[in-house]
């Protein structure tokens, strides 16, 4: 099976894709292989639904920004029809290791964490506010902690790195409190050839 | 003056200092008692003095930077241990003549060639590495205590038949290796658990919290080391899987009085154990061989280094940060011997092994050397190669944040591409950990 399927995916598309987002030409295929087991429609998209059949996604605590995190690259009428594979590379590029050889434009470590600054922003407007701080939370911690002090963490959390102080973490600032994070070694997975 | 010289020579090696001065006083009253001062046995060392350090050595062990990097770390110790085991043994045993058999070098090795956990942790305590490199080195000298007490036990049991081995011994030999590290383990789990099931009635006796943490810890240690178990392991393993419940458990009032208590402990016994191998100088029957000495201290530096770079390519072609040349040269430098070496050369038998005085006189000799050498030029060294150092962290809230959400993502990324990696598993832990242990157990 794996070779035949891997056969579907032309030529040009490695290519390109290779050059977009700097996997290799084997990782592509293993991965094409993944994505056409996860493709339960056979339509070449991957909607929510085929990413919330995924069992061990299904304990994640955070699966709904996870599976969201692969739209971020769609149009809204894409968005509809879910994301094909060329988007989903696109996403997954975002985790590579960034190193001087490895280095494309999707993960530097700008992109790396625009990426993680956009799961925090829940309404996509382009600030971390205390409602999507405390909707993360409350993901992660589950209800072992109280609202208020959940409430407590959100707010000191945003006043830590809230340089202009209007209450909400924007890119820059984002930007400044990760600086000492080494974000581009934290960021990355490993992707099997 | 004090200032200056305590920057440049670490505790241990004054303590060492002050050790033999204690000791040349002793000797030169030609004190009576010296014999009480040479009870000082691996008796006491492991039962009193070794405990309180690796205790608190694995309840404030950084666990994630910790098993981040264990694949490597068990790499270092198992097969780096038995590497340097027979590499030395086996060279020492052709370049030198003095009448030991290869049984016996081996033993003479496999207890020189383990890196001690209270000397690595007293020199890199002040140094201040990057947090890999420390936990890479330091988490080395925890886990080899298993290797070590199997190929101990495995050559003092063939020294003392006097017979060659035979196939199927050293296949038990690699079986007891299992039982002796996963058996500490699992003691040390089960005293975890139990410990942080009964921390939840204890709140209303306070001052019972701190003590019966230490306690409970000890008791790990004492039921693997009655079973011949790996004491360390246990103990280690214990404090690691028994803190986040603990810490949540006893009053906020109790975790400072168990800290303190802790580190007293443990840099109590470390100041005995140095002071001890300063005394001890003037007290046992010293046969020194100069050539035997220096060919070990050579070996052990060599092999330690072939070691490293061997290991550290393999494990570099797995891991996402590799190390560099610098790295891989502090992790061979940093592989300081210590009292644990000590400690078992004492109790090789005369009787089995004849030449029990000089061997016990070489593994001084090497402490020394890679405590005062090692221990003081490694801090230049680190200097002058600009390693990277442990930055200090700003404390944002943020960093924590994002840290537990980038374990999440990964582990979801991870789940997409049907990898198990590191955070699947971590994502894994936390599941059955919140769904399952943490209403158990706090």
């Amino acid at each position: 099976m794996g070779l035949n399927s891997s056969s579907m995916l032309q030529d040009q598309d490695v290519e390109d894709i290779k050059k977009e987002t700097g996997f290799s030409e084997k990782q592509i295929k293993r991965l094409y292989i993944r994505f056409l087991h996860l493709d339960s429609r056979g339509c070449g998209r991957l909607s929510r639904e085929d990413f919330g059949r995924i069992p061990e996604l299904a304990i994640n605590p955070l699966n709904e920004r996870i599976i969201d995190s692969f739209y971020f690259h769609c149009s809204d009428i894409d968005e509809q029809e879910g994301c094909n594979f060329r988007e989903f590379m696109k996403t997954l590029a975002h985790f590579r290791r960034c190193s001087k050889r490895g280095q494309n434009p999707l993960n530097t470590e700008e992109e790396k964490l625009k990426f993680i600054f956009s799961i925090y922003d829940i309404d996509k407007d382009g600030n971390i506010t205390k409602a999507d701080l405390l909707k993360i939370l409350e993901m992660m911690v589950g209800v072992s902690i109280g609202k208020e002090q959940l409430e407590l963490i959100a707010h000191r959390t945003i006043q830590d790195a809230d340089a202009d102080s209007d209450d909400a973490i924007d890119f820059e600032e984002f930007k400044k409190v990760m600086a000492t994070e080494e974000i581009e070694n934290k960021m990355t997975v490993r992707f099997l050839n | 003056m004090t200032k200056r010289l305590s920057k440049v020579v670490p505790e241990s090696c004054m303590v060492i200092l002050l050790g033999i001065l204690l000791g040349s006083i002793l000797n030169a009253a030609d004190f009576q008692n010296v014999a009480t001062i040479s009870n000082f046995n691996s008796r006491i060392f492991f039962l009193f003095l070794l405990p309180p350090i690796v205790l608190d050595a694995g309840y404030f062990l950084h666990t994630r930077a910790f098993f981040d990097n264990i694949g490597t770390i068990l790499l270092y110790a198992v097969v780096g241990t038995i590497f340097n085991t027979f590499t030395v043994g086996l060279t020492l045993y052709i370049t030198t003549d003095l009448g030991i058999n290869l049984l016996q070098m081996l033993l003479f090795s496999c207890l020189i060639a383990a890196v001690d956990p209270v000397a690595v942790l007293a020199v890199f305590e002040e140094v201040h590495v990057n947090e890999v490199l420390y936990i890479l080195v330091f988490g080395e000298s925890l886990l080899n205590d298993a290797v070590t007490v199997v190929l101990y036990r495995l050559f003092e049991a063939l020294v003392t038949q006097g017979g060659t081995p035979k196939v199927e011994e050293v296949f038990i030999g690699v079986a007891a290796f299992f039982v002796v590290s996963l058996g500490g383990m699992l003691i040390g789990i089960f005293w975890a658990y139990l410990t942080a099931f009964l921390s939840k009635f204890i709140d209303h006796v306070k001052v019972l919290e701190p003590i019966f943490v230490v306690c409970m810890c000890y008791m790990s240690y004492l039921s693997a080391e009655l079973f011949h178990f790996s004491g360390i392991i246990s103990i280690v393993t214990c404090a690691i899987v028994m803190k986040p419940y603990v810490e949540a458990n006893i009053s906020q009032k109790s975790r400072i009085p168990l800290k303190y208590f802790m580190k007293m402990a443990s840099s109590l016994s470390e100041t005995i154990i140095f002071m001890m191998l300063g005394v001890i100088l003037f007290d046992r029957q010293l046969e020194f061989d100069a050539w035997f000495t220096l060919l070990t201290i050579i070996f052990i530096l060599v092999y330690r280094c072939l070691g490293v770079v061997l290991l550290t390519w393999l494990a570099n072609s797995l891991r996402l940060n590799k190390l560099g040349k610098v790295d891989q040269f502090i992790m061979a430098y940093g592989g300081l011997r210590g009292a644990v070496s000590f400690s078992l050369a004492t109790v090789l038998e005369e009787k089995y092994v004849p030449k029990k005085n000089i061997m016990e006189t070489t593994t001084i000799a090497v402490v020394f050397f890679t405590v005062f050498v090692q221990g003081i030029t490694i801090k230049p060294l680190v200097n002058l190669l600009k390693v990277k150092r442990a930055v200090k962290r700003k404390e944002v809230m943020l960093g924590e944040v994002n840290d537990k959400l980038l374990d999440h993502l990964l582990g979801g990324v991870q789940d997409v591409i049907q990898h198990r990696g590191r955070y699947y598993w971590k994502n894994l832990h936390q599941y059955v950990d919140m769904k399952y242990l943490r209403p158990w157990f706090m």
